[in-house]
Formats: C-alpha cells, structure tokens, sequence
C-alpha cells in the first residue's frame, strides 16, 4: 500500500485518502455567462495524460483536508503535494 | 517398507506421532512434514493429475513443491495444502486430491488476525545470506525484522550435512538466531512467508501460527496471522529453487528433485526410495548421490548431461561403487505408477527413485513484485535481478550467486548497506563462515528438456500442460510468454510456476529460435504462495465485517420483535410483526393505524449536519437548489441538492437554528457523502467562507411521531408547547421540553398526515421514546419501520434519493421545480437546467401507475413498454418502476414510476411484463393519497 505524505499529517497509508479527480479546474465565475460547450467542458471533461497529473486528494480518514499533488500516472509515483490555493510546483517525472 | 535411516535428521524418532492418508493408518515423528512421514514409509504417490488423471508424487521438499496437493480433513477440512509443508501432528487426517480441493461446508472455529509492524530493515529469508544480512543490519543498531517461511532458520543448510567453520551448520545457525533474539528491537518470525511486496516498503507475509499443533493449537490464539509490515529497507534472501530437466514420462512418482531428496535425507533421515537413479546437469547432483550411497540407497547411475563429469567429483562417486555416465540423458521412464526404470541410451536402468537436477532458479518474485527489473543470465539459465534498487537489495542464491560464503559476503553486505541507508552505522563486521561443501552448481549445461515424446513431456506437472502444449501455443503464433502463460495454463497453479515458469520460458525461446535475453520474464504477483480468505479476513469477519450502528433506542426495538433492515451500516427497524403476521400484513396494520390514529418511529438514522458561520446561509444557497438564507429563524425548509451536473444527490430539510447557524438534514445513506460534498467546496472553492460543518447524527435521538392523534400525544408529553395548528405552524420548530427533557420539536412530515419530529439527545432517547408509547397507548399509539415509511411516503408521491433516483434524474423529472429557486443568481447545479439534454422532453420523469388489476403488485424494477404485445427486439423501453406496494389507505397496490414524458403520460395506458404476461397500468401524477394536503395540519 503506498504512503501519501498528507501536507499536514505527513505520510499515510492510501486506505486513509480519497481521490478528487484533477486538480485547477476551478468553479466557473459565472456559469450563466458560458456556453452549452464551455460548461460541459466544466461538467465533463478532464485531462487523462501519462506522467505527471495534478490532482485533488482528501485526507478523508484523517485530518479531513483536501490537498494537491502531482502523480506520475505510469508509475504512481507522487512527485508533489501542495495545500489548496498554492500554485503547482516544478516536478521531474 | 522403512526408509528411515536409522538416525540422523532434525527428528524425533523417541515420539511416534498417528496419521492417516488415504484411508491408511501411518506414523511418524515430530519434525516430519506429512510428504517426509509418507516417504518413509515408502509412499511416493499422493494424488493425480488435474486433466489426465496419472498418478502424482513428491518432487520437493519444500513449497516449490509442484505436485503433493493434499486435502487436510482433521482436525478442520482444508483443501490445497502441500504435503510438503504440512507438519506432521498426532491425529492429521489427509487425503491427495485430483488437482482440486474441496471447501469445507463447515464454518472455519480458527481465529485469524493481522498486525502491524514497523521496521528498519526487513530481512526475508533466514538461510546463510540473510542470517548475515540480519545480523549485520542488527549490530548497526537498527530494527530488524526476518521472516523465514520453514518452521526453524537455516534455509539450504537443513538439506545438507556440511560443516560451517568446522562445526554442523546448525550450530552456527543457532547461534546467529540467539544473538538476533537477544538483541532489542530485533524481531525472528518462524514460519512466516513474505506473500507480497507493495509500494513504499510494504510488505505482507502470513504467519502460521498453530497449524503445525493440529489438535492440540490452542483455541485462544490466532491460527494464521497477517503481519503487515513497513519497512525503510529490505533485503531479499530468499534463495534458489533447482529446476528439473523435462523428458518423456517425466512425471511418474519417484521422479524427484536431487537437492529435496537430499533435504529429505538430512533434515528428516527418510531415503527416496532403495535404488536410484541421478539425472544432472551441474554438480549440485553429486552430493545427493554421495550423500544417499553413503546412507545405504544403492545409486545405480549418476547420468551427466554435459560432455564431460567433474573429475574430482567422478572420482568421489567412483570411490563409492557409482557409475557416471558423461554426455548421456535420461530419455524416459517405465513404471505402472511410481518409476520401475530409467531409460539412459538404449538401456533400461532399474530404480525406485529417479533425481533430477537442471539448475537452479533464484526466488526473483518479490524482486518482481518491487517493480525490480529482471536480466537473463545465459550461464545459469535464469532470470536473476538485473538492477540496483534504492530500498531492496538481494542477497545469496536468490542473486544467481551458489556459493556459501559468497552468499554470505552478499548478506554482509546488503545488511549493511540496508542498515546504512537506514541510518545505522555502528556495530563491528560480522565474520563470514567458511563451508566445506563439495559441491556447487555453477559450471552446469543449461538443458530445458530432452527431445522426445512431446504428449508426455511435463512442463507443469499441475497443469498437466507438456511440452506439446508449448509447441501448439508457438505454432499458433503467440510469441510472448504472458501469452503463452495463457494459453497453456503453465504457471498458473498452486506453485505458480517456480519449477516450470523458467523451463517453459526456455522451451519458447527454442521454439522460436529467438534468445531468452530478449524475452520478457511473466509477471509476478503476490501471493507468492497460497494464503486463505480466512487469513486475509483476519478478524474482519461476520459481526466485525463492518461496524453495525444502531440507534440509542435499538434495545427496545430488539426487546418488541422488530425485524431489521440495513441502510449503510445501520440497522433500522423494517417492521414490527405481531404474531402470525408476515411483512405484508404487518405493514398494511402499521399504515392503517398511522394514518387512521398514531405511529411513531425510529429516525435518528437521519443524516445530521451543524452548519454554522457568519456565510453559512450564503454557503447553502450554493448547495441546494432553493434559498435558504431567508429562511426565517425557527422555521424549516425542504431543500433538493443537485451535483454541477443538475442531477439530484440527496435532500431533506434545513432548520433555521439561528442567525448564522443552521441545521441540515440528509437521507440517512448519504449523511457522510453529503459532509464530503460540503467539505470539498468549502476547502476547494470557497476557503473564503466562514462556514463550519460538524456532523450531529449521533448525538440526537430523532422521533417521527405521526398521525391525526400525534397532536394529542405531543401535548399530553410536552406541556409547556402549544400545540395548536396557529401556535405551531407547520414548517416551524420549537424548543420544549418533552417528557420532562429538553427537546427540539419540528412540525415536519414526511407522510401528508400531521406530524412532529421530536429530537432530543441521544442519551434520552430510550426515554422519550417510552413515555411516547405510554401517552399514546390510549389511541392505539403503534410503533412502525421503514417498510411503513416508505409506503406512506410513496402514497404522497415523495421521492426517496436513490430508490426513485440514480445520477440521472432532475428535480423537474422528479416534479419538483417548485424547489428549484428562479430568483438566485447561481447554485451548484443550476447552469445545467439550461442544457438541452436537460430540456428534452422526453426525459425519464417521475409518475404513479395503478395495475388494472387492484391486486396486480408490480415488481419493482419491471420495465415498462407502451404497446400490450410485445413487439420484436428491441423492444422500446419508456422507463421502469421503482416503488410498488399494496397500500392500505388506497386499498389497493401502486407504484412510482421513471417513465419517458411520463408528465405528459397522465391518463395513458402502459404495460410491464411480469413473468410471462403484459400487465396494463394506468400513468396518474405521483401523489396518490390525499392530493389536497388536507391531512397535514390534523
Ligand atoms: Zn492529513
């Protein structure tokens, strides 16, 4: 099972955290103002690369916080973790 | 037949131990394993083959061991154990099996648990490498943790007689183990195999614990214990298992590995059989032969596959009376189950036992599983591990390496690098142990298999898959060895291919005339051996399987005959039969007595949420899809909350507690997906809020109390509230005290009738609850579960989230626009109203149908169609019902129902098949009871 350092707890066991999907895809300013396809772009649509991704993980059997880190898809590899609001740092995959 | 030597080997031949196998009463000593207790009594044949049913034997001595399936009958039935792992104990009952086992129909008495342990170094493998590595590792200081799978330490050296630094080996062995105990920190787990390999040093192995005292294990403790272990470093000495060579007829017992039949000698003192046959490649071989000579077995021939014998050792075996035949196979074999004869050249050679060596494999799997990379060694015939790990480092035979005290200069080396890298530094070098052995392995011909009858040339004696097998997988065109792993079924038993992985690897590469350098080793994966459900369940079974929550009043629910029903991982009342009754009955009574006098049930179920902060009103008008901020203090509002799709996630009611503090309630499945749901916005997207949520679902006892008399029984328990219609409003809440406690007291409904929700803390629930069904008792107060909810609820029409509702449903579909606010600017959900997948108007929307028939129930989930034929596939599908019940106030059934424009649908008719026949329902709005609302304020 694979530790995620938690930016506030340090490092856990997975089991203790819940995916959020990908990271800086913020809540549009107003939604009222986009079209059908810019919304559904919202709604539906996220990036699937290989290699680094940044994403949401919520330390949900823990401390409770929502956090960001930048995994390494081909290998799970976490590169980074940063609180919410902070920009996403440099990673080497 | 007595092939026991007359002494020698690590057992008890003071104390005679009973079994039976087969039907066939035997013994044996303490430190037998049931294969070496068979064999001593001369019993090679255990089981037969999986497909075509030849006879199978012994072919290891240890869990590399690919053929002595047994069935354990006493003392508890378990299938798939190896003989050659089972020890012996007084009374065992076992039987061979066919390849298969049997799961017992009996529950499991053991106890099984897991722990955790945390450590600096992991050492696996307590042979000569990782005694040393252990030991290194543990003089630096650090936390050592080794794990050995044999039930005493020692590795290769239980099989051979050889001396380290001039003493037995065990002596040596005992003293490395004493040293480890004693040192602080240090942890020795005997019979204890490292099954796995996970990110980030984290390693399983499962301890066996008390299987080896049979009848005698102690009920108290755990039979099989889970370790699960973190580590900084890990140093992998799990050793090498030898390979044999594939011929025709290679199968028969008898045909058993030369380095087991020595381990069989020298730790058991049991003899293969009386006249032997050796098979080799290397030289490992020899000192079987010499070994077994010496112990009285007559070895009639040591057959060399390479073209020249070792002189050294030819002269040994010459001294000994054997023949060495260099450059000469064994070609087949004779016998009508166990082996009569070897064919070596155009002759026949007699024997009992036929030992085979071919080399040897290093144990690379867990390697494997640490995502190690694996290279081809064409000197060994092998994979061996192909790179530098930065936390697991190999040492001993599992790197290639055979020599003893190389073995052990690796040991010394991983253990200390580990302990280094680790942190540690101190502790002096641990000496290395000099060997007298004779005989290595290196130097040996790397042979996959003699040309001959392919049919009968075993690849994996398990799998009964032959070297035909490969050829029609190669001749088909697979070309990698996943594939053909596959397509043969090679290394997919019990053994996962330890002996026959790498051979049938070699056999492809023949095949294909390609270099096994450039072939991709299978995967491996954990386990690497066979662990049981039980074990992985631990204690994680039956009650414990997943927490049970129930209400502070479940004991008085359990005392009066309540039957339950799961909601997520609590038990609510389902109904409360009275004798004679079943579910139909009892619910029609439960009904009938709400709507007709008074009922009250358990809802403390209810999701809870404490919603507070100088935005907590702006933070809800965000999440529901209705305004909550002008929600006067001391009232209530139903609220619907949407996903950013528009699609509905949960509803229920917010109470106005206070200027800035708020009090949500969620359906009882969802409370804690709606506390994540209002976390992640708040910390994701709006950390600027002064919003806080708690969750309170436990701390209130919550009490439906409902009917036309619920009023009377509210003012008889609460004098201090009036309970008027015009006092107490509906869709108003008051504090009071209830039964003399402190309670808040909601006018809210959930069924049409008049209604109060009392809540008081939990501690005092039991209590009101009782003094409710004493102040009811006069008008016939009676107690009802969620079977009678549900159907009240569903004679109104309301939805319940995730019974009328999947991801698909809006609250237009479900008829609730009213709830969905036209004046707020923006909340979660509302921008997807305007899409036009949202506008068509042939979405699934919420309705009720009445069967012609009155006593026609519909089964929920039926589809629905439009026609009263059905017509030829596809069959158009308008949507599907999702509530049915008989209702008693309507007397008789109905359903809710999804159903395609269902709105417009309103007086149509429709058809569910159920069973054989079209059913026609007829589409009406979905509150059936009481359209007006007229029963609500009593
Ligand atoms: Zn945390």
């Amino acid at each position: 099972m694979q530790l995620i350092p938690c930016p506030w707890c340090g490092p856990r066991e997975e089991a203790e955290f819940h995916y959020g999907g990908q990271a800086h895809v913020a809540y549009p300013e107003d939604p009222s103002a986009l079209t059908d396809e810019e919304w559904a772009r919202y709604v539906f649509f996220r990036e699937n690369p290989s290699g680094p991704f940044a994403e949401r993980w919520s330390h949900n059997a823990g401390c409770r916080r929502w956090f960001n880190a930048v995994r390494d898809t081909r290998t799970h590899d976490l590169l980074a973790v940063y609180r919410v609001g902070e920009p996403m740092p440099e990673v080497t995959a | 037949m007595n092939l026991r030597t007359p002494t020698g080997g690590a057992v008890d031949r003071n104390t005679v131990l009973h079994f039976t196998f087969n039907g066939t009463e035997y013994t044996g000593h303490p430190g037998d394993t049931l294969a070496s207790a068979l064999l001593a009594h001369g019993v090679h044949e255990i089981g037969s083959s999986v497909k075509l049913g030849r006879p199978r034997g012994i072919v290891a001595a240890g869990s590399e061991d690919p053929t002595s399936l047994v069935q354990v009958e006493a003392p508890f039935s378990e299938p798939m154990l190896l003989a050659t792992t089972v020890e012996l104990y007084d009374g065992l009952v076992a039987r061979g099996l066919a390849g298969q086992g049997r799961l017992s129909a009996e529950p499991d008495p053991a106890r099984y648990d897991a722990k955790h342990e945390h450590c600096d170094v992991l050492v696996v493998g307590a042979g000569p490498a990782g005694l040393v590595a252990a030991l290194t590792a543990a003089r630096a200081g650090a936390r050592v943790v080794l794990v050995d799978e044999q039930n005493q330490a020692g590795g290769a050296l239980l099989g051979v007689d050889e001396y380290l630094d001039d003493r037995p080996s065990a002596e040596w062995v005992a003293d490395v183990v004493a040293e480890l105990r004693s040192t602080p920190g240090v942890l020795v787990l005997e019979r204890t195999t490292a099954f796995g390999m996970y990110q980030d040093g984290f390693v399983l192995a499962l301890q066996k614990r008390t299987d080896h005292l049979g009848f005698a294990a102690p009920a108290s403790a755990a039979r099989q214990r889970v370790w699960r272990i973190r580590t900084r470093q890990t140093v992998l000495a799990t050793g090498a298992h030898e390979r044999p060579v594939v011929f025709a007829d290679n199968d028969r017992p008898g045909i058993m590995l030369a380095s087991s039949a020595r381990t069989f000698l020298h730790r058991y003192g049991v003899l293969p059989g009386s006249r032997a046959v050796v098979f080799t490649t290397n030289d490992s071989a020899y000192c079987a032969a010499i070994d077994l000579a010496e112990s009285g077995v007559d070895v009639a021939l040591v057959v060399d596959a390479r073209p020249e014998a070792p002189a050294r050792l030819a002269t040994e075996c010459a001294a000994r009376g054997i023949e060495v035949r260099a450059g000469q196979v064994v070609t087949g074999t004779d016998g009508p189950g166990r082996i009569t004869a070897a064919h070596v050249g155009d002759e026949r050679i007699a024997c009992d036992a036929l030992l085979v060596s071919g080399g040897w494999n290093p144990v690379v799997s867990l390697f494997s599983q640490a995502r190690g990379k694996l290279r081809y060694d064409a000197e060994l015939g092998a994979f061996v591990p192909g790179e530098e790990l930065s936390s697991v480092r190999v040492a001993g035979s599992a790197t290639g390496e055979l020599d003893l005290t190389a073995c052990a200069r690796q040991g010394r080396d991983a253990g200390a690098g580990a302990a280094r890298a680790a942190g540690f530094t101190a502790g002096g070098q641990v000496p290395l142990p000099a060997s007298d052995s004779r005989c290595t392995a290196r130097s040996g011909l790397v042979l996959w298999r003699v040309p001959g009858s392919d049919d009968t040339s075993f690849v994996d004696l398990q799998r009964d898959s032959t070297v035909a097998d490969v050829l029609r997988a190669t001749g088909a065109g697979l070309r990698s060895l996943e594939h053909i792993k596959r397509y043969t079924t090679i290394g997919t038993a019990h053994d996962q291919g330890k002996t026959s992985g790498m051979i049938a690897a070699g056999i492809v590469a023949e095949a294909l005339g390609v270099e096994l350098a450039e072939q991709r080793p299978t995967t491996f994966r954990p386990p690497y051996t066979s662990v049981s459900f039980a074990a992985l369940a631990g204690r994680d079974r039956g009650e414990l399987h997943d927490p049970v929550r129930v209400t502070s009043i479940h004991p008085w629910h359990v005392e009066h005959g309540a039957l339950f029903e799961d909601v997520g991982q609590w038990k609510r009342p389902w109904y409360y039969p009275r004798p004679g009754e079943d579910l139909h009955t009892a619910v029609l009574r439960e009904c009938k007595a709400t709507r007709e006098g008074v009922g009250m049930m358990d809802g403390s179920t209810l999701g809870k949420i404490d919603v507070q902060g100088r935005d907590a009103g702006a933070f809800l008008d965000m999440l529901y899809t209705n305004m909550m901020s002008t929600l006067k203090v001391g009232r209530i509002r139903y609220g619907v909350m949407c996903g950013v799709d528009g699609m509905v996630i949960d509803d229920g009611t917010v109470i106005r507690v206070g200027e800035q503090r708020y009090l949500v309630t969620t359906t009882t499945g969802n409370a804690a997906k709606v506390l994540d749901w209002m976390e992640e916005w708040l910390q994701t997207e709006w950390p600027h809020l002064d919003v806080h949520c708690t969750s309170v679902t436990e701390h209130w006892a919550t009490i439906p109390l409902v009917g036309p008399r619920s009023r009377d029984v509210l003012a008889a328990v609460a004098p201090d509230l009036d309970v008027s219609n015009e006092a107490f409003e509906f869709m108003t809440w008051r504090d009071t005290e209830v039964a003399g406690v402190p309670a808040r007291v909601c006018r809210i409904s959930f069924s049409g009738e008049l209604a109060y929700e009392i809540n008081v803390t939990a501690w005092h629930g039991i209590t009101v609850w009782e003094a409710l069904m004493a102040a009811g008792e006069r008008y016939g107060i009676t107690p009802y579960g969620t079977e009678t909810m549900h159907v009240l609820r569903a004679e109104k029409g309301y939805p319940i989230i995730g019974q009328e509702t999947d991801a698909t449903v809006t609250p237009q579909d479900l008829g609730m626009s009213w709830a969905v606010s036209k004046k707020k600017r923006d909340f979660i959900g509302k921008r997807s109203f305007a899409r036009a997948e949202n506008n068509r108007t042939d979405r699934k929307q919420l309705v009720g149908l009445l069967p012609a028939d009155p006593s026609v129930l519909l089964p929920e989930g039926s589809q629905i169609v439009e026609t009263d034929r059905l017509p030829e596939p596809p069959v158009r599908m308008l949507g599907h019902v999702t509530s049915s019940y008989p209702s008693a106030a309507l007397g008789r059934t109905f359903a809710l129902a999804l159903v395609r424009s269902g709105h417009e649908r309103i007086g149509e008719t429709l058809y569910v098949p159920v069973d054989d026949s079209l059913v026609p329902v007829t589409v009406t709005e979905s509150v059936l009871y009481d359209k007006e609302g007229a029963r609500r304020d009593g």
